[in-house]
């Protein structure tokens, strides 16, 4: 049963699946996200493969700012996740709210409305960094897993 | 009973053997896009992953249609290498594909039930040329035993060069790759999720994995039914086969279903009847 448990957590940290949801984005955002599965940025290297259903995803990458009308949507796709799950906030409207964070619609960043684990700022957030934060989301889901410490920075500069 | 162990002990070997194809191809895939591409056992980390994620169901049927699709594909594996016969092979291989039809139907999302409907229509499209494929061996060797080919002084390919090039439309539907990936695909193709695979998810999906394997390495298996007389001949035809798949994969585009239907049915069962007409006459 060990190793097993072994083999399987091994698969974990090698296979983080993504699914990407755009919570209100400027398509800034979303072009840097796409931009890492191109053959420069190469994502696949990681076992990152970016799936449209969040049944199969183990992590979620959510840019824009969140509002009344779409942070239902949110929890929806996130409640879909089946666990372990890790949940990354890109840009600085996902991070914060951004420019809009005032505004009477907006509710304010990801982690207003589910528990982010790394965030990755920027304007837009470049993919490089978008690429670090998915592996930072990896030691997160290794610390919860009770096989090493919680990283320090979870927020990527 | 020396035949079934061995048998056994193939099966067991099945999963390995798929999942490291897998892996070959995402790597060479990836270097025809000129992509560094993931790590060769890659498809074993997903499986393991998705073994270990908690399992989220819609209904019962799900669950019961991905374990007989995994069981079926997994006898039909057994049945191969036990040297059976070819069409009690072909009908445990059907029941599989009609599980994952059914477990795809069983639930409303419309993605999976557009992708089921697709399954069967690529169902519709290769099942006949495997079929005419079987009676094209039972013509040449006389009886739809494999063991029977095997005592065959002559390979398979020499009289059913045609037959061959219709098992590889069957093997490129089978494999999911483009222009016939329209039910469900690995590629980041999203206009139907994943298809017939979109309500499945954590464990189950581990299961339909690992049934894809079984198959994949089922129908490679049947190819090499072509050149028994020599190893070095059947692993020759294997990797010329499976290079041109992913070399079709990687230049076609997806196709949509009616253009599928024209023409694997179209230019496969011309072709095989050909065939059929020649190992009458000779």
């Amino acid at each position: 049963m060990g190793l097993l448990e072994n083999w399987i957590n091994k698969g974990r940290l090698k296979s983080p699946w993504v699914v990407h949801f755009d919570c209100g984005s400027c398509n800034g955002c979303d072009i840097e996200v796409l931009a890492c599965l191109t053959p420069v940025f190469d994502v696949e290297r990681f076992g990152i493969i970016n799936v449209g259903n969040p049944k199969h995803a183990d992590v979620l990458l959510v840019t824009g700012t969140v509002n009344h009308r779409n942070k239902k949507v949110l929890k929806n796709i996130y409640d879909q996740m089946p666990d372990p799950k890790a949940v990354i906030a890109i840009g600085a409207c996902g991070t914060s709210g951004g420019v809009f964070r005032e505004c009477y619609n907006v509710v304010g960043g990801v982690d207003q409305v589910i528990p982010v684990d790394v965030y990755v700022p920027g304007c837009p957030a470049k993919p490089d960094a978008i690429i670090d934060g998915v592996v930072t989301a990896l030691d997160v889901v290794k610390a919860k897993l009770g096989l090493g410490e919680m990283p320090k920075v979870t927020v990527i500069d | 009973m020396l035949t079934f162990i061995a048998a056994l002990i193939g099966l067991a070997l099945t999963p390995v053997v798929g999942g490291l194809l897998a892996g070959v191809d995402r790597r060479v895939t990836a270097r025809l896009q000129s992509r560094f591409g993931p790590p060769i056992l890659q498809p074993f980390y997903d499986v393991l992953k998705l073994l270990g994620k908690a399992p989220m169901v819609v209904n019962s049927w799900q669950v019961m249609s991905a374990y007989i699709y995994v069981m079926s594909s997994a006898l039909a594996v057994l049945l191969f290498f036990m040297q059976g016969d070819l069409l009690l092979l072909f009908f445990v291989m059907t029941i599989g594909a009609v599980f994952q039809v059914v477990g795809a139907l069983s639930v409303p999302s419309p993605y999976a039930q557009v992708g089921a409907q697709r399954e069967l229509l690529q169902m519709l499209a290769y099942e006949p040329l495997i079929i005419v494929v079987f009676v094209g061996i039972s013509m040449a060797t006389g009886s739809f035993k494999i063991a029977d080919i095997y005592a065959m002084d002559k390979p398979l390919l020499l009289s059913m060069p045609f037959l061959f090039i219709a098992l590889g439309y069957a093997l490129t539907i089978k494999l999911r790759k483009s222009p016939f990936d329209i039910s469900a695909c690995h590629h980041a193709h999203q206009e139907l999720v994943r298809g017939v695979l979109t309500e499945y998810s954590g464990p189950h999906l581990a299961l339909l994995e690992i049934g894809h394997w079984f198959d994949v390495v089922l129908i490679l298996g049947l190819c090499s039914l072509f050149w028994h007389t020599s190893i070095v001949g059947m692993v020759a035809l294997l990797v010329v086969t499976y290079a041109a798949e992913i070399l079709i994969d990687n230049i076609c585009a997806r196709m949509t279903w009616p253009w599928m239907l024209k023409n694997v049915l179209g230019v496969g069962l011309v072709l095989s009847v050909f065939n059929l007409l020649w190992l009458y006459v000779s």
